[in-house]
């Protein structure tokens, strides 16, 4: 329902704004131009991102996300320690995290959604501090190959649709750190 | 030699040679997942036409501009370019309607530019943080989510900072 407010809002403030200015024409033929845009946008990308779902399932098929899974453990143990007990729900953690490491969403959301459930057994409807961590974590993107993004810069005629790579990776890093301090920070003053 | 050129070629190569060791039918799976990346893309060509249609109008109203004008004073304390604005604003929410937006920033401003830079970067350093709560809480039968949310969001405005910077500091402006 977000976005039915969001678009609504957009259209209707685009009406205002375009008799306020004079440019109610341009907004009218924005409008179709935005449609056609779209459709040349997904063909043109298409290409790329299929291409890379294509690896990604390589990789899944070749138990290259169970070895990553494997690598998570040590350092899920000391974030999610109490969750970690549990062997069921570190193994659903840690595939969860690889999957989403590979950018394989699909595959990532029902195992992160499997280890969530197992975590909130017995709290009543509170989230406990290494649900809302578990949470945290798959809000902030760890994707290593942004493959959507680069099929979008491919679109637009860029020769390196990788390079940003190194951006990225720093930039999740950053951002996964913030929340988890933020998470932590909260977490103390926050008592249920 | 950029090392990024290096990326795409020793990936395909590396990934290949080592399931085939595995004895995975390399191919079977390249087209399987092949299918499934279409059905990706047809699955947001509704959302993005829609998305789309709504942002360029809202950018030849030029409402956008004010839009941006209005909270370019708070964006350049945090080192974040104001054209970004409604990127920030759609990202937490809808993940079509980010890609949308994005990828319009990247279209404008050029794959290669800093603008166009930091838009990508944004999109792929951050989540749509509401659809990913709203599911997991939703599914454990969580209904007081405590700090997750105020956790979340910080998560996000920390990756639309450090995209800023860290294209300035791998590319330049």
């Amino acid at each position: 329902m977000a976005m039915a407010w969001v678009w609504t809002i957009m259209v209707a403030l685009s009406l205002v704004f375009g008799l306020c200015t004079g440019r109610i024409e341009a907004v009218g033929t924005a409008a179709l131009q935005g449609a056609e845009a779209a459709v040349e946008l997904c063909l043109s990308m298409a290409g790329i991102i299929c291409l890379w779902t294509g690896v990604m399932e390589i990789m899944s098929r070749c138990g290259l996300t169970e070895k990553l899974a494997k690598c998570f453990r040590p350092l899920l143990r000391r974030l999610l320690p109490r969750a970690s007990g549990d062997t069921e729900t570190l193994a659903a953690v840690s595939a969860n995290l690889s999957a989403n490491l590979l950018g394989l969403g699909n595959a990532a959301t029902p195992l992160g959604i499997r280890a969530a459930r197992r975590m909130a057994r017995g709290t009543e409807g509170i989230a406990s501090d290494e649900l809302c961590r578990l949470v945290v974590l798959n809000t902030a993107s760890i994707q290593l190959l942004p493959t959507t993004v680069a099929g979008v810069r491919a679109a637009c005629g860029c020769a390196a649709p990788f390079d940003i790579l190194p951006a990225v990776w720093l930039s999740s890093v950053l951002s996964v750190t913030a929340g988890l301090l933020m998470a932590r920070l909260l977490g103390r003053l926050w008592r249920t | 030699m950029d090392l990024s050129s290096l990326i795409v070629p020793v990936l395909l190569a590396a990934t290949a040679v080592y399931a085939l060791s595995k004895k995975v039918d390399v191919y079977g799976a390249l087209t399987a997942g092949a299918g499934e990346g279409l059905s990706v893309t047809v699955r947001i060509l509704p959302a993005l036409v829609g998305l789309l249609a709504a942002v360029y109008m809202f950018r030849a109203s030029g409402a956008m501009d004010w839009f941006a004008q209005l909270l370019a004073p708070v964006l350049e304390v945090l080192g974040i370019p104001p054209e970004t604005a409604a990127l920030l604003l759609v990202r937490p929410v809808s993940g079509s309607g980010a890609l949308a937006v994005g990828s319009d920033l990247i279209k404008t401003y050029g794959p290669d530019s800093y603008l166009g830079r930091v838009a990508a970067v944004m999109l792929g350093s951050t989540e749509t943080t509401f659809y990913t709560i709203a599911v997991y809480f939703g599914a454990a039968g969580i209904t007081k989510t405590r700090y997750t949310i105020p956790a979340a969001l910080t998560a996000d405005l920390a990756g639309f900072m450090a995209a800023a910077f860290s294209v300035r500091l791998f590319f330049g402006t």
